[in-house]
């Protein structure tokens, strides 16, 4: 699509459209096994006990850089953000794992750690499409908030 | 599956005539010429060939299905099998061939490979399944290897204190080796330096982390025991074979960065071939990154966590090592088209039949060949002998 530097998130399912129409309302919404939890990505049956009873829960939006990874040239023409930019593992506060970008903090690896604290930023695409990007989470005081 | 131990032979091995950069040859020539080559190795005719295993669903237009080789062929094969899981499909091929074979479904199997992987010639873009990656991944930048095995590869670092040094010293290694393949495509020797200054692709990832990308075919022809006999070649025996798929995104690999399918995978093997870690001497790991073979040997339990790097230590995987690994050059320095796993297979072969010249190990007659597809989402495991 015209002026956006990134591919917009494609095919999306029937499957999957709570989680977006939660991010455009600036909520990270998990699927949620009524036994197990939440897990991610959304999907018909758990993927731990394969129970169809599941709902949808309201992430925190924080958790920790699980791992990371410093892009030094684009691998996709589709994404037109100048390198270096960081990919991101984050593991949320409730359990999940998710693709992401580290944003707001200097892409080197001696900066970048594994582990650090982080916490969900809301990127508007378009009308219909927001996703979640991650900063360094915000301490005040010397606590997190 | 104790019975399928030692029940099948791989009888004939080969590439395509010439491997490297083949700008010349279009990807379905590859795929014919090893075909021809390997049942020219085995002492059979193309004729003779009543199985096809070719990895099918790995691209568009189904351009290493068996259908595509057996119309290539003019044959009409009575067993097909398109497993495509990626660049270890072929390890997974062989597993499945020997049930085919052991149960009498076809007689002369041929486990194909050929990729103009470089040039590009007679070839569709590659097709990466875009359901899942294009709804969670690809909007963050993600969408080639190196934006997925360093993920892999930062994670141990953090965990087990793995620097990128030791890993450097995987490709030195295997450079090593390499250097005495004529058929290697780089073959000069590096070190720790050249790697760790090689340009940056994706942290941790520079440049000669990095497999080749090349155009290449390979092929692998096994026949049962009983017929074995009846070939040129001494026959290899496959002592055991394992397979296992865990996941395709990253975000769902149980363990990262250990690889659950490729421990099952390992054990499948080592329980059908009812053999031991410590007999094996000599190993084949599918090298799509340095990585790679540290974490695989931590998989498959010949390591602790956090110490695969240390088989690659001067002495231990390297020429006159006391554990070689990689003898070819591997997928770092030898050849990788896309899908390397059939060259593992070859290597391990020529190995075992004392062809390799001036890289020979001595005294090679247990081998592992370990090939993992996509980024650990599958795994295959062979253990092959020269003897029952």
């Amino acid at each position: 699509m015209e002026g956006l530097n990134r591919p917009l998130p494609h095919p999306i399912t029937p499957e999957t459209q709570p989680y977006w129409d939660g991010l455009k309302k600036h909520k990270l919404m998990l699927p949620n096994c009524e036994a197990c939890g939440p897990f991610f990505y959304p999907r018909i049956l758990c993927p731990k006990c394969h129970s169809p009873n599941l709902t949808w829960i309201e992430a925190s939006g924080r958790g920790r850089l699980f791992s990371f990874e410093i892009a030094y040239q684009a691998f996709n023409p589709e994404f037109k953000i100048e390198p270096p930019y960081i990919l991101a593992m984050i593991e949320l506060d409730e359990g999940p794992r998710i693709m992401s970008n580290l944003i707001h903090i200097k892409p080197d690896p001696m900066v970048v750690k594994c582990d650090m604290p982080v916490e969900v930023v809301f990127e508007k695409l378009t009308e219909d499409i927001t996703i979640p990007l991650f900063q360094p989470a915000k301490r005040i005081g010397g606590r997190l908030v | 599956m104790k019975e399928l131990s030692n029940s099948v032979c791989i009888v004939g091995v080969d590439e395509s005539d010439e491997i490297g950069i083949v700008p010349h040859k279009s990807q379905l020539t590859l795929q014919m010429e090893a075909i021809r080559n390997a049942t020219r190795d085995a002492g059979l005719e193309i004729a003779d060939i009543d199985g096809i295993f070719a990895p099918g669903g790995v691209d568009t237009a189904n351009q290493h299905s068996p259908a595509v080789l057996a119309e290539a062929l003019g044959i009409i094969p009575r067993y097909v099998d398109g497993t495509g899981l990626g660049g270890g499909s072929f390890m997974i091929m062989v597993g499945h061939a020997i049930v085919a074979l052991y149960h009498g479904l076809c007689d002369v199997a041929v486990i194909a490979h050929g990729e103009s992987g470089r040039s590009r010639v007679g070839i569709a873009p590659r097709c990466i399944n875009k359901s899942l990656s294009g709804q969670f991944e690809f909007p963050y930048g993600f969408g080639h290897a190196p934006t997925y095995f360093g993920m892999i590869t930062t994670r141990h670092m953090h965990e087990y204190g793995t620097t990128l040094e030791q890993w450097a010293q995987v490709a030195v290694s295997t450079r090593a080796w390499a250097g005495l393949n004529p058929k290697a495509r780089f073959r000069e020797p590096i070190t720790i330096e050249d790697v760790i200054s090689s340009r940056p692709i994706c942290y941790p990832l520079n440049l000669l982390n990095c497999c080749l990308v090349t155009d290449a075919g390979g092929a692998v022809v096994l026949t049962r025991a009983d017929r074995a006999k009846d070939c040129v070649k001494k026959p290899v025996f496959v002592k055991g074979a394992g397979e296992a798929a865990e996941h395709l995104m990253l975000t769902q690999m149980k363990k990262l960065p250990f690889s659950e399918a490729t421990r099952v995978s390992g054990k499948k093997a080592f329980t059908m071939a009812g053999v031991m870690r410590s007999d094996i001497d000599h190993l084949m790991l599918y090298d799509n990154f340095t990585s790679a073979p540290p974490l695989m040997l931590e998989s498959l339990g010949f390591a602790e966590p956090g110490e695969g790097v240390d088989f690659f230590a001067e002495g231990r995987s390297t020429p006159g090592g006391s554990l070689t690994i990689n003898t070819n050059g591997g997928g770092l320095s030898y050849t990788h088209t896309g899908m390397y796993g059939i060259f593992a297979i070859i290597e391990t072969v020529r190995q075992l039949r004392g062809e390799c010249g001036e890289r020979q190990v001595p005294n090679v007659n247990l081998s592992l060949v370990n090939g993992m597809a996509g980024m650990f989402s599958a795994a295959g495991t062979l253990i092959l002998s020269d003897q029952t």
